[in-house]
């Protein structure tokens, strides 16, 4: 029995359903495959394994976790274990009466998403009407005073109106604001040329953030996340492969991040298989990419290997076919020209495919 | 001015570890003692100057030595939006 590294958080999705079918929804593209197969009690003596292990953090996400019905039992359940408990959600379906009940059961914070500062073009993203709703539900979670964060997610349809977007987030009176690039992998990938920004795109919307960002100091805390496809260096992928995270899906698999499950010749761990102390510990798939032993060049010899860990696991894969080298986002790594081949086709692309893949349980390969 | 923790924080003892940390969306901050008495202090009943008073009672230091080290922590926590001015 080995003794792994202190885990912090412990993302819960509850579901692959959600009413909203995003073009970049970050579930993994196989959603039939993974039903809800946790019960309540699952979940409950997950969360109480989780705790064990050290996670002050819970982050209850999906899908869409409004969808589960026991919603309000998991809520009070982490309470009792005195979590930190985030709920992720689009917002859809909720009422008034609902949110405050899991308000007085002990959430601590909610992060909405939105797909737009402009109704249509956020819907047309959503594929379906929700951004009326999503209005609505910011106002109650200010209204109940519980902490909020509003999640957005930018890509080439809607940089443009990162200005828009921050003074929406301001007259909401959000806590927090993540302007976070659509990363490339799963619906993301499918979608990927209807989505890339182009470099100058990409920077005006950075210098406004910038600019934001110190005038909004003290009053909303503003994150703007680059597409590792623009930074050159990789990012520090869930801090590391079993580092500080553990996700669980709703089919009940332990894994390291939210895509590890479409990574072949990995063997994950059920939760109704095994404690959630052995699977960190010990099982197989969580040491697989933990700490340095994998690691081939350029990212054994780099001095950045303790900062970003060789990067993202699922890119190298869905990008190389190999989810044992460096991340072709970094410019060290051989494969980069991947990358920079697809930054030269968003920067010379005057049309935008307007057909994008809607995220579906079955979806119509293009 | 009186300080109070944000709506968003959660100050817990980590059992791991023993020391306090607080907790707010996505992160956590582990604090040394000296930094829980303060956040223990900020429960919006206080101004900075008292919380350096009690303190300094609680610490048996010179109300001048401690200033300082509150003053720097407490303006860091209210840039993150973490304190806040109560009401």
């Amino acid at each position: 029995m080995t003794t792994g590294p202190r885990l912090y958080t412990l993302i819960a999705e509850l579901t692959y359903r959600c009413p909203l079918r995003c073009v970049y929804c970050s579930n993994p593209t196989d959603l039939a495959a993974h039903p809800d197969r946790l019960l309540t009690a699952d979940w409950l003596r997950v969360f109480g394994e989780a705790a064990e292990l050290g996670a002050l953090q819970l982050n209850l996400s999906g899908g869409e976790p409004l969808l589960r019905k026991d919603l309000e039992a998991l809520v009070e359940g982490a309470q009792k274990l005195d979590f930190y408990t985030n709920l992720i959600t689009s917002g859809v379906p909720l009422s008034r009466e609902r949110l405050t009940r899991l308000r007085d059961l002990g959430l601590n914070s909610v992060q909405v998403s939105i797909q737009d500062s402009d109704p249509d073009a956020a819907d047309r993203i959503a594929g379906r009407g929700a951004f009326a709703q999503k209005l609505e539900v910011w106002g109650w979670v200010k209204e109940l005073g519980l902490p909020l964060t509003v999640n957005m997610v930018l890509h080439r349809q809607n940089l443009s109106r990162t200005a828009a977007m921050i003074a929406l987030a301001e007259s909401l009176g959000a806590d927090r604001l993540e302007l976070a690039n659509t990363q490339y992998l799963a619906w993301a990938l499918l979608n990927r040329s209807s989505l890339l920004p182009s470099e100058a795109q990409l920077n005006e919307a950075r210098e406004i953030a910038r600019a934001a960002k110190q005038r909004l100091q003290g009053k909303i805390e503003l994150l703007f996340v680059l597409p590792d496809y623009y930074s050159d260096r990789p990012k520090a992928c869930m801090s590391g492969w079993g580092q500080r995270y553990l996700l669980v899906s709703p089919d009940g698999l332990a894994l390291p991040c939210h895509l590890a499950h479409t990574l072949p010749g990995l063997q994950f761990d059920n939760v109704m298989d095994r404690s959630l102390a052995d699977i960190w510990q010990n099982s197989a798939a969580f040491q697989a990419f933990r700490g340095q032993h994998w690691m081939p060049e350029p990212c054994q010899s780099c001095d950045r290997r303790e900062i970003d860990f060789g990067g993202c696991r699922c890119q190298a894969f869905h990008l190389t076919g190999n989810a044992a080298v460096t991340d072709p986002a970094c410019a060290l790594s051989p494969q980069h020209s991947l990358i920079t081949a697809a930054r030269r086709a968003a920067d010379s692309e005057q049309l935008i495919p307007l057909q994008m893949l809607y995220r579906e349980l079955n979806p119509r390969r293009p | 001015m009186r300080l109070k923790l944000a709506p968003k924080t959660k100050l817990r003892l980590d059992p791991k570890t023993g020391k306090h940390i607080l907790l707010y969306p996505e992160k956590g901050l582990l604090l040394n003692p000296t930094g829980t008495a303060i956040l223990q202090l900020c429960t919006g009943e206080h101004t900075l100057s008292q919380v350096v008073t009690l303190l300094a009672g609680q610490f048996q230091a010179l109300p001048e030595q401690l200033q300082p080290e509150v003053l720097a922590f407490a303006k860091s926590l209210l840039e993150r939006g973490l304190l806040q001015a109560a009401p």
